[in-house]
């Protein structure tokens, strides 16, 4: 077990003593922290994140086949389909873990094409995991601290010489990571392993960190996964904040009710192709849909 | 068990093997002390196979040459300098602790670049094609090999002629032990730049990354850690302590700068990342430690030839018990 840092210790003992007020003040000052120099915004924009007839293909099986769709600024897409429709596959591509065969993928209007996986990072893509992947020997505030140290600008000699420059960028990275542990509710465990943590934690520990990295477009597979009603209207909740404070949301859930609740649009996706793509009330009302995915039986999700 | 073992060692050992207690009894203090100097040398050693190993999940077998770039590095440092072998030059103070920094500064930066090299020229090339892990342990033996002949070809098969910058003197007593200049100087620095490597890992931006490849290089990446800029750091490291290990050892064995001096050194060195737990910083210094003490007490007691056995007995012992080693697996654990 670790001990807490100081900045740790000095922010925990910060929030008990405070009065309402002061902790008004401070909320505030942490939801500048979570978004910084971003223009809050809840109106939805112009086109993010495009994928521009996507086709992949792993030897014989087609994944993803010729899938268009725009991410628009500011909005919660959904993302929904049939288990092996290609949802997750689609993540990747667009986190580069996955090329496409032949399409691309545009952020901003500019091609990922052959960029980097943490290059898309920095770029402004950012993704939780539907089997959690934290950094499980590192503390929940260390997991953050990663994420925030994607946006440092000293150099490996500038840290390796101390320059202050780098003590500053350290400094602010462990704040804002505070402050995202405050923002997604889990910062009374802050010094505690991830693997240590509770499981609805370790699920928000993953956005934390997802959202430290800066990112344009946040991508959660699945975080509701596991989840108990009382669970999923926070996480519901939570997601509203995100995207209030100016993220956009790419979201898949197979929860219909989280599903319906949040977006604003949905994309629904079968044996890799797109079949619908609309309002949340358009696709509970498209025949293909209703075929595809409404008329199975749930998999017990909801 | 071990005790009945013994007995019969000591019982028919008098035929070939020594079993002198009284004479560990009276050297204990200064095998200990000895012990702790060779220790923090393994131990620097092995922080290198440990960081690398961490990360890549590979043994960079080709680490023992790296080495012994370091302790040429250092060697030459002193040629250079004007120092000749023979007689310990007189010097004074201010001036010898600024040459051995020179030299030290030499064999750390020659070290770093040639575990740098060898990153580049004999391990990318594998990364990038996917190539299974063991077409990297081959590769790393047949560089091993390949520097070390390299090195023969140059200087040829003769230890380079000692230069002996300080001279061992005793500069206090423990319980009637002798305690040298040398051996103050190397565990003292050792321990500091082993507390350096550890705070490092531990506390700062790039030893993070460093933590999170070696935990999950995947989801690293995704979250924007460079790993390719992770992983030659990290042999970066390695080597600079490495090479520091390197100028501590020639002062300690000034005849020891020799084509294939890095052999055995090196071999110890990973036995002792693996006694700690290979992949944990704290279990590379806690093993070159424990190794360096215990070989020097078997030393002692089994007589000079068996110095090696005591080490790799103490290695298939302690993994018996303990597969993972002391501390166990995980450079994500560098703060414990």
């Amino acid at each position: 077990m670790s001990d807490p840092t100081p900045v740790e210790k000095g922010l925990a003992a910060e929030v008990q003593g405070m009065s309402e007020s002061e902790l008004a003040q401070h909320l505030e000052e942490v939801a500048e922290a979570v978004a910084p120099d971003r223009e809050i915004q809840v109106d939805v924009g112009d086109t993010l994140l495009e994928l521009d007839d996507v086709t992949l293909r792993f030897g014989g099986l087609v994944a993803l086949d010729s899938v268009s769709f725009g991410i628009r600024r500011g909005e919660i897409l959904g993302m929904i389909g049939p288990n092996g429709a290609g949802k997750t596959t689609c993540f990747n591509v667009m986190t580069g873990v996955y090329r496409p065969s032949s399409g691309e993928v545009r952020l901003e209007g500019r091609r990922l094409g052959r960029l980097k996986r943490y290059q898309i990072t920095r770029r402004g893509i950012a993704r939780t995991f539907q089997n959690i992947r934290l950094f499980e020997e590192m503390t929940a505030l260390e997991n953050v601290v990663v994420g925030t140290d994607a946006r440092h600008k000293t150099s490996v000699v500038g840290a390796l010489a101390r320059l202050p420059r780098h003590w500053q960028e350290e400094r602010a990275g462990v704040e804002r990571a505070m402050a995202l542990l405050e923002f997604v509710g889990i910062a009374d465990r802050a010094a505690d392993r991830a693997k240590n943590l509770p499981y609805g934690y370790q699920r928000r520990l993953e956005i934390a960190r997802a959202l430290a990295t800066e990112p344009k477009l946040l991508c959660l597979d699945e975080p509701a996964a596991g989840f108990n009603p009382a669970e999923k209207d926070e996480l519901m909740e939570l997601i509203r904040r995100i995207r209030d404070d100016g993220y956009t949301v790419l979201l898949i859930e197979h929860d219909m009710r989280v599903v319906m609740g949040v977006t604003d649009r949905i994309v629904v996706l079968e044996f890799g192709k797109k079949i619908a793509e609309g309002t949340p009330a358009q696709v509970r009302d498209d025949p293909a849909v209703i075929a595809a995915y409404l008329g199975v039986p749930d998999d017990g999700a909801a | 068990m071990t005790s009945h073992l013994a007995l019969t060692l000591a019982q028919s050992g008098s035929q070939w093997i020594d079993f002198n207690v009284g004479l560990l009894a009276e050297r204990f203090w200064a095998n200990t002390v000895d012990g702790l100097a060779y220790g923090s040398i393994y131990a620097l050693v092995a922080l290198g196979y440990t960081l690398v190993y961490g990360v890549l999940r590979l043994i960079n077998f080709a680490h023992s040459e790296v080495f012994v770039v370091g302790a040429f590095g250092a060697y030459f440092t002193f040629v250079g300098l004007g120092y000749k072998p023979g007689p310990t030059l007189a010097s004074g103070l201010g001036p010898l602790i600024a040459n051995l920094v020179l030299a030290g500064a030499v064999a750390m930066i020659a070290a770093g670049l040639i575990a740098l090299l060898l990153e580049r020229v004999a391990y990318r090339p594998l990364r990038r094609r996917n190539a299974p892990r063991l077409v990297f342990l081959i590769t790393a033996i047949g560089a091993s090999f390949a520097i070390q002949q390299g090195f023969y070809l140059w200087r040829g098969a003769n230890p380079e002629p000692a230069i002996r910058l300080v001279r061992p003197e005793a500069v206090f007593d423990i319980a009637g032990t002798r305690i040298t200049n040398i051996q103050i100087v190397v565990f003292v620095a050792s321990v500091v730049l082993l507390i350096v490597a550890d705070r490092f890992v531990g506390q700062t931006r790039l030893g993070r990354g460093i933590r999170a490849v070696a935990q999950d290089p995947d989801t690293a990446a995704l979250m924007g850690v460079n790993k390719e800029r992770v992983i030659m750091l990290t042999f970066v490291i390695g080597g600079a302590l490495a090479g520091a290990a390197a100028l501590f050892y020639v002062m300690m064995i000034p005849q020891g700068v020799l084509y294939n001096g890095g052999f055995l050194l090196g071999i110890k060195a990973f036995t002792a990342a693996v006694l700690g737990g290979i992949g944990n910083l704290r279990g590379a210094l806690l093993g070159g430690l424990l190794l360096g003490v215990v070989e020097n007490y078997g030393q002692t007691l089994f007589g000079g030839e068996w110095r090696d056995v005591v080490a790799f007995v103490l290695l298939i012992g302690i993994l018996m018990v303990r597969p993972t080693g002391i501390l166990g697996e995980s450079l994500g654990r560098a703060r414990v």
